[in-house]
């Protein structure tokens, strides 16, 4: 069986965002990076897939310049058996649609069984690639799964719902699955593997072979949200902080006597 | 411009927040017509047509043949905007509509600024304004994000439509989530712990502190995720609400998931180290300081 898992590199959300001079994105240089959280999941259900099957081939893809073969070399310390990087340095522009067209140009006629992919990136947010990425490649996909099981040639989901409700899902494959954080446990790659890793195949194809459509969307501008809040800013020497926020927390609320 | 808005069922019963898809919709000028897969028992208040395709034949949840329907109904109305809400309905079934449209889709709008709607980067830390080369555009709405029109006693014109398609993933029923152990909503004091705790040992600091200040501790999703907390202590939108008189946030950034459940609060602490943390947008006071050096000093003179 022939299995794909989607990842993307994104900045560390706890960095210093600065704007780009142009207005339209952050400021991708002097930024730490990593894989999108989302997709960790997401590689870690695809390894434990191709872990109970035995025979199956794991490729890890991904779009972005080449610090993203980072990201994919992690994939492959994880137990992904080839890497594929679609070689971008446009990637920050770009939007879903275009990010889908490519994978699914990428995909098509390799007879991928069941694709994985995070339900949405950090820093865009869209939860659009997966569901996009299916139905360009005409697969049935369930989204936001915290729950995978696969026997026979039919996947056992769970879908996640407000306020923690689950839906039982039952699909046959080739079938394609957005992940929810807390779907699985996401494993620490080993000192052996990530050296296994250095070996395995990792193909490099340049966007323009791939990329065949138009951006449907552009973003206009980009923007800190104005702070708003009358919300107080304490900094400083922790016990004094301490004394400050008791007497705040006496004066403002009722809950200390 | 015509828009069509997609309503929601869930377990049986009709969502409230179709009702925040119309108050949008009054925002941009657009002359509304609603979608729903649903019965005619439970239907929204509405001036206009309801297009409505039977729940019972066609299923709560079936993506592939609400998408169908959809469409169906696009072609007929040819609207401008087809609205969802950013729910786990609507960001699993708007880009399978917004394929079969060639449109752009816009997702999780929070607002609108001179006609272009704006979404949310990196967890809110940063907003976008984004334009469609589409003229028919996709949105889904972030939940809470426009205010509910005053609803119509008005019945909705309705028109019934079908299709024989029956889709390719079948759906079960729900699980409950898991129940039991404490109440968070009822709670007055709640000092929750976020991946800013750093261990699992850590757990120990909030939970000395929400002891200290006579309350329940809580926690955002990775903890409960690392397996940290249990999950009947998450907060947010795939946990639980709260409206406690005092939230003490620990090390959360304030993702809009975690906002949601926790912005009922009447007086909001965050203590983090990042000055920019999203969370201090809903904060009173921000404090910014390693946890791990500030919660044990604070509990400490609370003790006194
Ligand atoms: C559909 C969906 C549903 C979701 N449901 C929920 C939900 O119900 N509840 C929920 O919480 N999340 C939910 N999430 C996840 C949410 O998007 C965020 O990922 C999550 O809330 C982040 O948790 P956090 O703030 O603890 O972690 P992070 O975002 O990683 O933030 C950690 C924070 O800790 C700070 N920090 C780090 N070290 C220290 C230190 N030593 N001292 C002080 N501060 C420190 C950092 O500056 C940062 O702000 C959901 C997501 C999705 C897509």
């Amino acid at each position: 069986m022939n299995i794909l898992v989607c990842v993307k590199q994104v900045p560390d959300m706890e960095s210093k965002f600065k704007i780009n001079a142009a207005g339209t994105w952050y400021d991708i240089t002097d930024l730490a990076w990593r894989m999108n959280e989302y997709d960790e999941y997401a590689v870690e259900q695809a390894v434990r897939l191709k872990e109970q099957l035995g025979d199956a081939d794991l490729t890890v893809i991904s779009i972005g310049p080449a610090k993203v073969t980072e990201t994919i070399k992690k994939a492959l310390a994880m137990g992904c058996d080839r890497g594929v990087h679609i070689v971008d340095e446009a990637v920050a522009g770009r939007e879903p649609y275009e990010i889908a067209s490519a994978i699914a140009a990428f995909a098509a006629g390799k007879e991928f069984a069941v694709i994985f992919t995070g339900m949405q990136s950090q820093d865009r947010g869209s939860a659009q690639v997966g569901v996009l990425l299916g139905e360009m490649l005409s697969l049935p996909s369930v989204t936001t799964i915290v729950d995978f099981a696969y026997a026979d040639g039919t996947a056992v989901v769970k879908r996640e719902l407000e306020g923690g409700i689950k839906a039982r899902i039952k699909v046959a494959v080739p079938a394609l699955f957005t992940c929810q954080l807390g779907l699985n446990t996401v494993r620490y790659p080993t000192l052996p593997n990530i050296m296994k890793a250095k070996k395995k195949e990792l193909l490099a194809v340049p966007m323009a072979e791939l990329l065949s459509v138009e951006p449907r969307q552009e973003t206009v501008k980009i923007s800190f949200p104005e702070k708003k809040g009358s919300g107080l800013i304490l900094e400083g020497d922790p016990a004094e902080l301490a004394d400050k926020l008791i007497r705040i927390l006496k004066d403002k609320t009722g809950v200390l006597a | 411009m015509k828009a069509l808005l997609i309503a929601e069922y869930r377990d049986g019963k009709l969502l409230d927040s179709v009702y925040e898809l119309i108050a949008f919709a009054e925002q941009m000028g657009a002359e509304s017509s609603l979608f729903l897969v649903g019965s005619g028992e439970a239907l929204p208040g509405f001036n206009g047509d309801l297009y409505l395709a039977d729940i019972a034949r066609h299923g709560e949840f079936n993506p592939e043949v609400h998408k169908e329907l959809i469409l169906g109904v696009a072609k007929q109305l040819q609207p401008g905007l087809v609205v969802f809400s950013h729910s786990s309905y609507g960001w699993d079934l708007a880009p399978r509509v917004a394929f079969g449209l060639k449109a752009a889709q816009i997702s999780e709008v929070v607002a609108v600024v001179d006609g272009v709607p704006v979404v949310p980067v990196c967890n809110g830390k940063m907003r976008r304004e984004v334009k469609a080369k589409t003229e028919l555009r996709v949105m889904t709405l972030q939940a809470g994000a426009f205010g509910l029109p005053e609803i119509p006693a008005t019945a909705p014109q309705v028109i019934p439509i079908d299709t024989s398609l029956s889709g390719r993933i079948s759906f079960d029923g729900y699980e409950e989530a898991e129940k039991g152990g404490v109440d968070l909503s009822k709670a007055e004091i709640i000092v929750s712990a976020g991946r800013g705790i750093g261990k699992p040992e850590n757990v120990a600091i909030i939970r000395d502190l929400a002891k200290a200040l006579g309350g329940e501790y809580g926690a955002s999703r990775p903890v409960v995720d690392a397996e940290w907390v249990e999950h009947n202590r998450q907060v947010g939108t795939t946990g639980q609400s709260v409206s406690p008189k005092l939230y003490v946030a620990c090390g959360i950034s304030g993702a809009i998931q975690h906002l949601a459940g926790m912005k009922r609060s009447e007086f909001v602490v965050a203590i983090n180290t990042d000055k920019d943390a999203p969370i201090g947008e809903i904060a009173d006071v921000l404090v910014v300081a390693d946890l791990k050096q500030f919660v044990p000093v604070l509990t400490e003179k609370l003790q006194k």
